[in-house]
């Protein structure tokens, strides 16, 4: 049982870590240092340095920070995004009901992947690697809302027909309020379950577009873009692993606080 | 247990790299997607000219060691007409792969149907003329073709013109080259089998090609296809990355190749286009020729030769090559590094370095974008090498990696681009293959495509020049007028050249014969001598 606290800890040790690794570690994650190129780990550098010279420990220092960040706050947009479609669908039902539930279903139909790869060619060029990636993110979100649409449209269904519902319902309290002090309260456990749900896919689905050289812009690395070093297995290097670790712990903390979470609430 | 037992020996055998034993008369290598076409007249995507290059004869050959050509189905030619018109006298004796005679009407057949215009062939393109040549068939053995206009470096062009049957639509597998097609599984492979009637022997009178079939085996991922060849499943990889490179070589177990200085170059240019949506004053600083020398005089070359091609690459001082003995302009050299050179050049054109950023005399920062391919580690590092050294003049560079139909679109339709990284490649020697680009009304004047009438003065001059030499027919006039071409072009810096990548290959251990070539098809442009360990499969 005491996993589940380590694994919290973890979270929050790596996003704290992680936001104050540059000062930390005392080294760019831009510079490069050519003569210095795919040198083996040191002191100097603990991870090595990758093929342009730059510090390896800086660079997934700052890539775990802005992969983490980033997916917490594009699952936050997701959320909104899935409370208000799947909120008013569960809510009001009928015709509205219908129509936004068709819209999830197309929404979760399409291919995200050439969703993405199409918004992302459509963004301005000259926006810098922080807003790109920033962008990249608000995509996920705006692409990410729906199946927890679902999930928070079946919770209001429950609550809107549960009995305290209905009781206040008789009583004569006024709908806005139902919503507010009975519908919304209960709805909380979907939401933070939902949260800590898309915090993974939202990670893993940077990790892919990373891999396709489609994440944030040079120099900015992502885990995603440091996962391209795996591609070729010929030149696997046992430091060229950190990033892959960095990803999979994420993810599995985030799959083992979740339950945690969830049963708290 | 027994189970676990089972499985571990799999991942022992699969660890160990071993795979399916090879027939020792089928060679492997890759195609990286599957051919768009099996008419060799419409051959465009290298998938397809593989295959054509593999399973058609042609009238000469172009021996991609020693530059010179050679007689292949034509025991001789004859250029005359001021350039007009070729003759052939046609090799005797020689028959398709199902015994049929070869003879001058399968040539006229062959060219007629090369130059019909509802074809629309890239291999008569380069033939650039409008309307199709006269064909005149003498004899059996003899055949003269007629241009309207003088073709410079006609001869070699039929390297490339496939020659097929006359009857083609009734004996589609009949072949006069060293394989036909046997078989063709969509997203798997494509076989072809040895033409067991092919005209070549050896030395010792044996019947070429030495093995029996080829395999070609259609994968996309070139990390999956040096996989494969390091497991023993192919037996020659066509181009490898520098990194890839130096691990095998690091590991000594496969016979890796570096040929020297390929006909492939990396370069950057500046969106030019008077159509492209961008701010009159970032139009201004990319007409401007001081900009681009200054921009290019900040780049380390070298470093990018060093760090991004492990050193398997040479400074480009233009388009030509050092590969290209010929038409190389060997006067001039890679612009050298030298950032206050590049500063004070700009400083000339009223540009400011004000706390570490450049301002253009509108007071405008300098910042652009360069946008370039993704998943080419190799170009995304030259990128991220761009932006350090541009750093050092106060420019800001914006890098985005677009997926390629996103770049082609940007690039060639709608213009929306400041910068872009790219590479090119030249498929031949001769100048005339780059009228496409050269030509201020061309689709591929990549830095202002399709002008109406040329925009400067140096691009109507190299609009003339071109078309001149295109026109001459001896070679020392040519090779000046080209030379000029070459010379402004490194003034003015339309396209700022940055390495020539060094041509890097593999052949199996088993493999002899082997002839690299740092033209293409590099590895097997001599497939018909290539052999697998002590493996004669020639006849007599």
């Amino acid at each position: 049982m005491k996993i589940r606290p380590a694994s919290a800890a973890v979270v929050l040790a790596v996003i704290t870590l992680a936001l104050g690794a540059e000062l930390i570690i005392g080294k760019s994650y831009a510079e490069q240092h050519r003569d210095e190129a795919g040198a083996r780990p040191s002191r100097q550098h603990p991870l090595g340095t990758d093929d342009l010279g730059r510090d390896r420990l800086a660079r997934l220092a700052h890539a775990s920070s802005v992969s983490l960040v980033l997916a917490l706050a594009a699952s936050t947009g997701a959320l909104v995004l899935a409370g208000l479609v799947g909120g008013f669908a569960g809510y009001l039902g009928g015709a509205t009901d219908a129509v936004m539930s068709k819209a999830v279903d197309l929404m979760n139909s399409l291919p995200w992947l050439l969703l993405l790869l199409t918004a992302r060619a459509l963004l301005p060029l000259n926006a810098g690697p922080a807003e790109t990636l920033m962008i990249t993110y608000g995509l996920l979100a705006v692409l990410g809302w729906a199946s927890p649409a679902r999930v928070v449209r079946a919770g209001v269904m429950t609550l809107c027909n549960a009995d305290f519902v209905l009781r206040a319902r008789a009583q004569g309290c006024p709908e806005g309020r139902i919503l507010v002090r009975h519908v919304l309260p209960g709805l909380k456990p979907v939401f933070v379950a939902q949260f800590w749900t898309s915090i993974p896919v939202f990670i893993l689905a940077e990790a892919n577009l990373g891999l396709l050289g489609l994440s944030a812009g040079e120099p900015f690395p992502t885990w995603g873009s440091l996962l391209r070093e795996l591609q070729n297995p010929l030149l696997f290097r046992p430091e060229a692993f950190a990033p892959l670790a960095a990803v999979s712990l994420a993810l599995l903390c985030f799959k083992i606080v979740l339950p945690m979470e969830s049963a708290h609430l | 247990m027994k189970r676990l037992v089972l499985l571990l020996s799999a991942i022992a055998i699969g660890g160990s790299g071993l795979a399916a034993p090879q027939p020792a008369d089928e060679l492997r290598f890759c195609l990286h997607g599957d051919p768009k076409t099996f008419d060799p007249f419409r051959a465009e995507d290298e998938n397809s000219d593989t295959v054509r290059y593999l399973t058609t004869g042609v009238l000469i050959r172009l021996d991609r060691v020693t530059e010179l050509l050679v007689p292949e189905l034509a025991t001789s030619w004859k250029v005359d007409m001021q350039g007009r018109r070729i003759t052939f006298q046609l090799r005797r004796g020689v028959v398709y792969s199902d015994g049929a005679p070869f003879g001058s009407a399968d040539v006229a057949y062959s060219l007629t149907r090369l130059f019909d215009p509802q074809l629309h062939s890239p291999i008569a393109e380069a033939f650039n003329n409008s309307t199709p040549p006269q064909i005149k068939v003498a004899s059996p053995e003899a055949i003269s073709i007629t241009f309207g206009v003088p073709v410079a470096g006609l001869e070699r062009l039929f390297d490339q013109v496939p020659i097929v049957s006359r009857d083609t639509d009734k004996r589609p597998s009949a072949t006069l080259g060293p394989f036909s097609i046997a078989a063709y599984k969509p997203g798997i492979d494509v076989l072809l089998e040895r033409n067991p009637k092919y005209f070549k022997l050896d030395r010792n009178g044996r019947r070429l090609p030495y093995v029996g079939r080829i395999r070609l085996i259609i994968q996309s991922s070139r990390d999956m296809e040096v996989l494969r060849y390091t497991r023993g499943e192919l037996d020659l990889v066509n181009s490898l990355d520098p990194d890839i490179f130096e691990e095998l070589s690091r590991r000594g177990s496969w016979p890796v190749l570096d040929a020297g200085p390929s006909l492939e170059s990396e370069m950057m240019w500046f969106n030019q286009s008077p159509k492209a949506a961008m701010p009159a004053y970032k139009r201004a600083w990319f007409a401007s020729q001081a900009f681009r020398q200054a921009v290019s005089e900040s780049i380390r070359r070298e470093d990018i030769c060093r760090v991004v091609y492990k050193g398997h690459a040479t400074p480009a001082a233009g388009v030509v090559s050092p590969a290209n003995r010929f038409w190389r302009n060997t006067a001039l050299k890679p612009r050298a590094h030298n950032v206050a050179a590049a500063r004070a050049r700009l400083e000339r054109e009223g540009f400011q370095l004000r706390a570490g950023a450049l301002y253009d005399r509108t007071g405008h920062p300098v910042e652009f974008s360069l946008i370039t391919n993704a998943g080419n580690q190799s170009r995304a590092r030259i990128a991220a090498m761009i932006q350090q050294d541009l750093q050092a003049l106060g420019v800001r560079v914006n890098v985005t990696t677009l997926d390629f139909p996103s770049l082609i679109e940007r690039i060639t339709r709608n213009l929306n681009y400041e910068a872009c990284l790219l590479g090119l490649t030249n498929v031949d020697l001769d100048p005339n293959a780059q009228m496409n680009v050269w030509i201020s009304s061309a689709a591929n004047h990549q830095w202002n495509p399709n002008q109406t009438s040329p925009a400067t003065q140096w691009e109507a001059e190299i609009d003339r020049l071109m078309r001149a030499q295109a026109a001459e027919l001896r070679p020392e006039e040519r090779k000046r007028l080209f030379d000029r071409v070459q010379q402004i072009v490194w003034e003015q810096e339309p396209f700022i050249y940055l390495v020539h990548k060094n041509s890097l290959m593999a052949f199996g251990p088993q493999i002899q014969n082997r002839a690299p070539s740092v033209l293409q098809p590099h590895t097997f442009w001599n497939i018909e001598f290539l052999q697998k360990n002590s493996v004669l499969r020639g006849s007599r």
